[in-house]
């Protein structure tokens, strides 16, 4: 008597049991296209692209431009920039990774390793300050070359304080890293293709 | 109306929470323990089905707002790029078009299941006129809903029926520009339709609220249509129905994924796939499957306002349905003359459907106009008959029914009626 | 008793609302009838078939028709015709897309990317119309949703909305007008019972048997390149037709496994009711 009893609540716990698994299964399996379509769409995530022509920006200057919804400085360094930054050994460095998308993430960050394709004199890289995103000044800061009145190169922003150096790396300021170079290429000599 | 619950809180939160907000004693009270008569048949389901549907219908609205964008130069593209580029788009886009017919076939049973077993008579009248206001607010919400995607139904069913309004005497031009914000349906109308069917999902919602409120008043009715008179006619809500209720929405689910996964543009119109284009008619204008009784009522009238009346009017008679019903005699199980004229109603209904569905001076479910002359069975003059039938119904067949007819002996309670019905008992061994 | 006939009543005047009729809307003729590799519950796409059929609408109907809501990108896609990423970026790369402004503040021309939609071949509408003799050639992203082959209730519940059935009928309808249809006929226009807006319609015939060589060898006839770029056109409009239908079998039988646990608790807890 007692055991057919016990035999009947076994089997209603066991269908319980499997009814609440196959129904929180299904939960979750439903919950999952309302939490995904909060990700970025296909059409956000086709390689947009931009072609940059370099031969308008002569040694000096810097453009901005947007790419993806935030601004990208590509600058045309001039010698004494190229030289302070190479001047400037690793160890000072807060943020020694290179930060280069198109380079292995491990890669330390010297100046070559802040460009692409071993030509230095142009420097691509997103402007948008790895502290909390405001968009840094150029020419300005420490760490730009000094030459009588004139600033050439470096990084200031505005926000917090962090200063970059003339690749682009953090030197001071809360800031943790050096500012990311994005995927670009060389099409030809003056123009590159960015993302 | 059930008394206190018996909810004991377990756990010094638990008693702490509910000494300041006793939400677990109200939820055990109303719908745990909630007494619901033991003998409620499978129409009783379709309340249950109907929350289920406003959730899911609100969950998917408020996503798919999330990439739609209410402009007439951007509203059908971005529906597009919700059934192509957004993640699952194309998933969360038919269960919400789906969602909307299955929601009406579950109100349209719903209400009838009321009108079958006697739901809206005393003392539920209250609880009937919330539901009539909740199916109102409903067709608004659809019909909104439905110009959204910005295709060519939408745009020209929206013109059609907010021209009606212009049927009004006196007011109505002014009412029709100030509904249209211009001096067609364009791009103020869209923008405010968004508006209007964000907001009137959750105005369902409070009037679903007062709508269970009103029913547990009473308590829940029963195919006997007699009272619960002990506590021995009825079970807790939980487990009994809370499970029954469960398995037929897992039914109804099956049904709802067989149209939105292999059949998603069925019950819909094709030519809502062409942008909407104000200056090009298309050959049929049609509302959605759910309006067809009603447009039928619309074009029974040749007269413009006349029509207008009798379409609002055979919604609005519905709220005086307590009253016309004279039968003492709830459940039309018991009425058997009344049984009858019932499902003529239903057929009635659905032929007004078929009649509100193709060209009015077609032949009846025929591609094929019929001459202008004489007298021919067109979908005009069968929407006209079925709207005579229609009205006839409510008045005076109901009222006259329920004084003239003799209906079949009550049972004197719930249980007895129960144990009339059961099998005989096997006697244990 | 009466109850039962009046009920067998209703359900016999709703099937009758269902049959199919032979005579379709504003006079268009049924549809051909043929079987598509995608029709059906499990139906999927033929990549073959679908190259072959973009291969078409490249070189024949791209010249009138635009396909705006269709990106180069979506040809590589799953569920589609299965071009691979380098494919789609060359393939882009041979079209000519405007862009810009650019910083002089002049549109400029570039090659296509991935990322590009189909360019369309007129400028805007109207340029269009002028075009062709006053008929805006239509989108074709969408076309085999908003063409019905047929019509009737059941009719569409059971064999689809045949829009592929729809495209490849006119695409292969066109026939000689008799002396009576012609004194009907406008200048200019075609004689098509397939045709949706009526039997005059303003595309001439398209297709010609050889004109578009496959790089499969397959056959190129009026007939296979009709039946091909109805196909392709099927997936332009539902792209993602195949992950619904493989969705959908998972789901009902999910539901149908979740149905059957949950009758046998519901039986179990009103077993001490009856």
């Amino acid at each position: 008597m007692s055991t057919a009893v016990h035999a009947d609540v076994n089997r209603r716990d066991f269908l319980l049991v499997a009814t609440g698994a196959v129904g929180a299964v299904g939960a979750a399996l439903v919950a999952w296209p309302f939490v995904s379509q909060m990700n970025p769409d296909a059409s956000v995530l086709a390689m947009a692209t931009v072609d940059v022509d370099l031969a308008p920006i002569a040694e000096g200057q810097e453009i901005t431009l947007k790419w993806r919804g935030n601004p990208v400085f590509v600058r045309h360094r001039g010698p004494k920039e190229i030289e302070a930054a190479k001047a400037v050994k690793m160890e000072v460095l807060r943020d020694r990774f290179a930060r280069n998308q198109n380079l292995p993430d491990a890669d330390e960050a010297t100046d070559e390793n802040r460009v692409v394709g071993g030509k230095e004199s142009f420097l691509v890289m997103m402007g948008v300050c790895t502290h909390l995103g405001c968009v840094p000044l150029g020419n300005e800061g420490d760490y730009a070359v000094v030459e009588g009145n004139t600033k050439t190169g470096g990084w200031y922003c505005p926000c917090h304080g962090s200063q970059y150096d003339t690749a682009g790396r953090i030197r001071k300021g809360p800031a943790p890293q050096n500012l990311d170079v994005p995927k670009y290429a060389y099409l030809t000599d003056t123009k590159i293709r960015i993302g | 109306m059930s008394g206190p619950s018996s909810y004991q809180p377990k756990s010094a939160f638990a008693k702490w929470f509910h000494e300041r907000l006793p939400i677990m004693d109200f939820v055990q009270g109303q719908a745990l323990d909630f007494p619901t008569p033991k003998n409620l048949n499978y129409w009783w389901v379709f309340g249950a089905v109907l929350s289920v549907m406003l959730v899911l219908q609100i969950v998917t609205g408020v996503v798919l707002a999330m990439h739609y964008t209410p402009h007439v130069d951007m509203a059908f593209n971005s529906v597009e790029h919700i059934m192509r580029d957004v993640n699952y788009g194309w998933l969360l886009r038919y269960m919400h078009a789906n969602g909307a017919s299955m929601f009406f076939i579950a109100v349209y049973i719903h209400i009838f299941r009321g009108m079958y077993f006697g739901s809206y008579k005393a003392p539920r009248e209250v609880l009937w006129m919330i539901g009539v206001l909740i199916y109102l607010v409903m067709m608004a919400t659809a019909f909104m809903g439905y110009v959204l995607p910005w295709g060519q139904m939408s745009f020209w069913g929206a013109k059609v029926i907010t021209n009606l309004f212009s049927a009004i005497p006196f007011f109505g031009d002014t009412i029709t520009t100030w509904l249209w914000g211009g001096y067609s349906v364009d791009n103020p109308t869209l923008n405010r339709f968004f508006s209007l069917h964000f907001l009137l999902p959750f105005v369902l919602v409070g009037l679903v609220g007062l709508h269970i409120w009103a029913l547990h008043v009473p308590g829940n009715n029963n195919p006997t249509g007699v009272n619960v008179k002990s506590s021995q006619d009825t079970v807790s809500f939980h487990p009994y129905y809370t499970m029954k209720d469960a398995f037929a929405i897992c039914v109804f689910m099956m049904f709802f994924s067989a149209f939105t996964f292999f059949s998603p543009n069925y019950l819909g119109h094709a030519v809502n796939y062409m942008p909407a284009n104000p200056l090009a008619t298309p050959a049929h204008i049609v509302p959605e499957w759910y309006y067809l009784p009603f447009y039928a009522i619309l074009r029974a009238i040749p007269d413009k306002l006349g029509g207008v009346i009798a379409m609002f009017g055979s919604i609005l008679i519905l709220f005086l349905l307590p009253w016309l019903d004279t039968s003492r005699v709830r459940s039309g199980t018991y009425r058997p003359i009344f049984k009858q004229i019932f499902w003529i109603f239903v057929l009635v209904c659905i032929t007004l459907g078929f009649a509100g569905s193709g060209p009015p001076d077609n032949y009846f479910l025929s591609h094929e106009a019929a001459p202008p002359d004489e007298w021919h069975l067109t979908y005009k003059l069968v929407g006209q008959i079925a709207t005579v039938f229609y009205f006839a119904y409510f008045f005076p067949i109901l009222p006259l029914l329920g004084l003239l007819e003799s209906p079949k002996p009550l049972p004197s309670s719930i249980t007895e009626d129960v144990l009339a019905k059961q099998k005989p008992l096997v006697p244990a061994e | 008793m009466m109850k039962k006939m009046i009920k067998t009543l209703a359900l016999t005047v709703a099937c009758i609302g269902f049959a199919a009729t032979a005579a379709t809307a504003a006079g268009q003729r049924n549809a051909k009838e043929l079987s598509y590799s995608f029709d059906g519950p499990f139906g999927t796409f033929d990549k073959g078939q679908l190259q072959r059929g973009y291969k078409v609408y490249k070189e024949v109907c791209a010249n009138c028709h635009s396909m705006h809501l269709v990106a180069f990108r979506n040809l590589a896609d799953k569920g589609g015709p299965g071009f691979s990423e380098k494919q789609v970026e060359a393939l882009a790369a041979t079209f000519t897309v405007k862009d810009g402004p650019g910083a002089d503040g002049e549109m400029f021309d570039r090659p296509g990317l991935p990322s590009d939609r189909f360019p369309s071949p007129f400028a805007n509408e109207q340029v269009a119309a002028t075009a062709n003799g006053g008929a805006v050639p239509p989108d074709l992203s969408l076309i085999t949703k908003f063409r019905p082959g047929w019509f009737g209730t059941i009719n569409q519940l059971i064999n689809g909305i045949g829009g592929s059935n729809y495209v490849y009928s006119v695409l292969t309808g066109y026939e000689e007008p008799s002396e009576e249809i012609k004194k009907e006929m406008p200048e200019g226009k075609y004689y098509n019972p397939y045709f949706a807006n009526g039997h005059f319609i303003s595309m001439p015939p398209p297709l010609s048997d050889g004109q578009v060589t496959f790089d499969d060898g397959a056959p190129n006839k009026v007939d296979d390149m009709a039946r091909d770029v109805s196909a392709f056109l099927a997936w332009t409009a539902e792209p993602k037709m195949e992950e619904r239908k493989s969705m959908g079998f998972m789901v009902m039988i999910y539901l149908a496994i979740l149905s059957t646990l949950l009758y046998f608790v519901k039986k179990k807890i009103w077993s001490d009711q009856h």
